[in-house]
């Protein structure tokens, strides 16, 4: 059965509460079955409510959503079949937990025997079998995060819309929920659209992200991708550590460009810039700078350490670079790198390619 | 190691237990000094006047302290025939002592209650007592009038012995003692109380259905409208509480009055002819829409307070988890609210039950309740005793109303906000 590419599409799909400020505009998004995507972005971006006018809670002010290639706009929740995972749970307090299981698949008729089946199959799959009598009240959050989740799977939607779910554990539980959540993804194949504005928390579970920022898709990618080839400043500041040097093009041939960046001209990688004497912002990962570095590199400079901070496994350390104070770099605790001292210059290199030259925003 | 363990010291070698005590006898000695003035307040407002309306419905020891020798001379009468003459001697004894400090007229109206025809005999026998001549008194009394000759009357004084009796709470339920001690109902067209329990609880049922019909939809719209609107309904809820009863009342009088403006507006639009227009105050009805529209604010809040806790995810959970929203809503909404409607229910129900003012205003005959009743024993025959019994029948019936809810949903499952 060849996975359908287009199973969750927004088709320029606006949405506006007040019917003064777009909240999403013009939205284009085609999700592939079986794929596991994330809407990531800040507060406000928009990211909620693409959700729930998936879900069916919001109508869009313009355009279409199709699921499974049917239009859904004019469908009601509950005829939807779309698995949802809340903010807060949303378990019903007043039933135990067999019973919010028993909900969507009394509602569907499901037969007893039937039903009990589905219901220890998902509980088993987030180990928490023996907790069907329990009341929501009396499980922890992370025992209340896994009946929901079971809760949205027993009654096998097509697609499961999670709403940050994982906001109010603790840190390390949200960790190992994270996989938990990503392992039953796979195990399963349901299409999942997952929100949250916390980004390694996008970065291990997806397939794909969308970055949300002022009610537009600023990329969609693969976690790596994103990571790796930020397509404009918002996303490479949003995703990551980043470094910038905002400067002027000065030349652009060969697949490379000349930034002049404090009197000196950075080589750099030309993503959005077109010609000479437009303005940009050149963006690099701390991890792609290196202190001594090898004389291959193209970009080579010398800066004094202004912060060093010691991180365990890895030390951060603050460079004064080329007039900008907040040059981070993250140096490996290795022997070789024991000379690392406040107040000492050290030279930093790195590959154009890895600079890439962004939008000046 | 066990004794050691007992008793552990404090730095300065006082036993941990005795200091302890010493600090929370401070916090307690403080805590019970500011609760004492409500403490006392509630004793001298509250428990003190229900103590002493208990003891008003059961005292009968006006009539025993004014026939003392009477009722010392009856304790040998069998009750059968007529009395010996040494309690009609003991009778004419008890019965000059109160000619004489002017309160036969009391004893009168008490015997009266016990057995009609007691009031005309005991002014005759005032009158022609003066000029009795010692000796065969009962010869004597019995002339005055043929009812002294009656035993049934003698037997009607003799009930009257003991200090305390339950005849108010009997009379309270239309049944009383007969002549020979057995309870019995009066006579059918005489039931006048149990009609008015009955239609107490009637209306108080009722009125507490239409405020809860009425008030649900009220409350979860206030519970889920944006601050901005809720506000300005929430506000719209309240305003009765901010208008005096009384006005309140008086201008559901002057709508539902015939000449009154709901009456115009039906005869306006043709809903009904100008020479029959329905009577809607002065019975039933207008008990149950003013009542209704007072109580709602007691449904309202006890409902909203509920409703504010609920989530409106889980409602959101209820439909995509594939409830259709009636589901959804009577599957998850509805028994969310519960402690709200026991709240509610039960605070409009026995508000209900003891409402005064409304039904006296626009109850008219049919539309009155016990408590109307009550006061009317308070004001016009002056028989508190009777009100008091009733006053704690109606207690009593609250307290039974309360513990069956309490066994029905638990009254740690109400909440009041």
């Amino acid at each position: 059965m060849a996975l359908k590419k287009d199973f969750v599409k927004f088709d320029k799909v606006d949405k506006s509460y007040d019917g003064k400020i777009l909240v999403v505009k013009d939205l284009q998004l085609d999700i592939e079955e079986g794929e596991f995507v994330t809407m990531l972005g800040p507060s406000g971006s928009g990211k909620t409510t693409c959700l729930m006018m998936l879900a069916g809670f919001e109508t869009p002010t313009h355009g279409e959503i199709y699921l499974d290639g049917r239009a859904i706009s004019s469908i009601p929740p509950h005829k939807r079949g779309i698995g949802m995972v809340f903010q807060n749970y949303a378990l019903f307090p007043h039933m135990t937990v067999y019973e919010n299981l028993a909900f969507p698949l009394r509602v569907r008729k499901i037969p007893k025997d039937e039903a009990d089946k589905k219901i220890d199959k998902a509980l088993s799959m987030v180990s928490l079998q023996g907790f069907a009598d329990r009341m929501p009240g009396q499980l922890s959050g992370g025992q209340q995060q896994r009946v929901a989740v079971a809760r949205s799977l027993v009654f096998d939607p097509q697609l499961v819309l999670m709403d940050e779910p994982l906001g109010a554990l603790d840190k390390n539980l949200r960790e190992s929920m994270q996989y938990e959540i990503k392992h039953i993804h796979e195990s399963i194949g349901v299409t999942v659209v997952y929100v949250t504005h916390d980004q390694s928390e996008a970065l291990t579970m997806s397939n794909r992200i969308a970055v949300f920022n002022d009610g537009k898709v600023q990329q969609l990618s693969s976690p790596d991708e994103l990571y790796e080839k930020p397509v404009n400043s918002f996303v490479a500041e949003f995703i990551g550590e980043n470094n910038t040097f905002a400067g002027e093009v000065t030349d652009i041939s060969g697949g490379k460009c000349k930034v002049k960046v404090a009197n000196t001209e950075i080589l750099a990688n030309p993503i959005s810039v077109k010609g000479k004497g437009e303005k940009t912002k050149i963006s690099l990962r701390p991890e792609r700078a290196l202190i001594n570095p090898s004389d291959k590199m193209d970009n080579i400079y010398s800066g004094k350490i202004e912060e060093v901070i010691y991180h365990g496994d890895h030390t951060r350390v603050r460079i004064n670079l080329l007039g900008n104070n907040e040059f981070i770099l993250k140096v490996p605790n290795s022997s070789a790198n024991m000379d690392i001292k406040l107040g000492k210059d050290i030279k930093i290199g790195w590959n154009s390619e890895d600079a890439r030259a962004l939008d000046p925003k | 190691m066990s004794s050691e363990t007992k008793k552990i010291l404090t730095t300065d070698g006082i036993p941990l237990e005795v200091s302890l005590k010493k600090a929370e006898r401070r916090n307690k000695i403080k805590a019970f000094l500011l609760v004492a003035p409500l403490l006392l307040f509630l004793i001298i407002t509250y428990v003190f006047p229900i103590g002493d309306m208990l003891m008003r419905s059961v005292d009968d020891k006006m009539v025993t302290e004014m026939l003392p020798k009477t009722f010392k001379a009856m304790e040998k009468w069998d009750g059968k025939e007529l009395p010996e003459e040494e309690v009609f001697e003991a009778f004419y004894l008890d019965f000059r002592k109160l000619v004489d400090e002017k309160r036969e007229g009391k004893l009168s109206t008490q015997l009266n209650y016990t057995k009609n025809g007691f009031k005309s005999i005991i002014k005759k026998l005032r009158r022609k007592s003066k000029s009795f001549e010692e000796g065969n008194y009962k010869e004597q009394i019995m002339s005055v009038h043929k009812r002294w000759a009656n035993v049934e009357y003698w037997k009607a004084i003799k009930r009257r012995a003991p200090a305390f009796t339950s005849q108010k709470y009997l009379k309270g339920m239309d049944m009383y003692k007969n002549e020979n001690g057995e309870i019995v109902s009066v006579e059918e067209d005489r039931r006048i109380h149990r009609i008015l329990w009955l239609r107490t609880l009637e209306i108080a049922f009722f009125v507490t259905l239409f405020c809860f019909l009425m008030a649900y939809p009220i409350a979860h719209l206030l519970a889920t409208l944006p601050m901005k609107y809720s506000n300005l309904l929430m506000i719209c809820v309240l305003l009765p509480f901010w208008t005096s009863l009384l006005v309140r009342t008086a201008s559901w009088m002057i709508l539902l009055q015939q000449q009154g403006v709901v009456n115009d507006f039906f005869v306006g639009i043709g809903l009904v002819a100008d020479d029959a227009r329905p009577e809607m105050m002065y019975n039933k009805t207008g008990t149950y829409v003013a009542m209704t529209q007072i109580l709602l604010p007691f449904m309202v809040l006890p409902l909203y307070s509920v409703m504010k806790t609920i989530s409106p995810s889980l409602m959101r959970a209820g439909k995509s988890l594939g409830g259709t929203p009636i589901v959804a809503f009577w599957k998850v909404y509805f028994p969310l609210t519960i402690p709200g409607i026991g709240a509610g229910c039960l605070l409009c129900f026995i508000l209900a039950i003891g409402y005064y003012i409304t039904p006296a205003l626009v109850g008219g005959a049919s539309g009155t309740l016990i408590s109307n009743q009550i006061a009317f024993h308070m004001k016009s025959t002056l028989d508190w005793s009777f009100a008091s019994a009733m006053g704690l029948m109606l207690l009593a019936g609250v307290l039974a109303i309360y513990w069956v809810y309490n066994k029905l949903v638990g009254i740690d499952n109400i909440k009041l906000g």
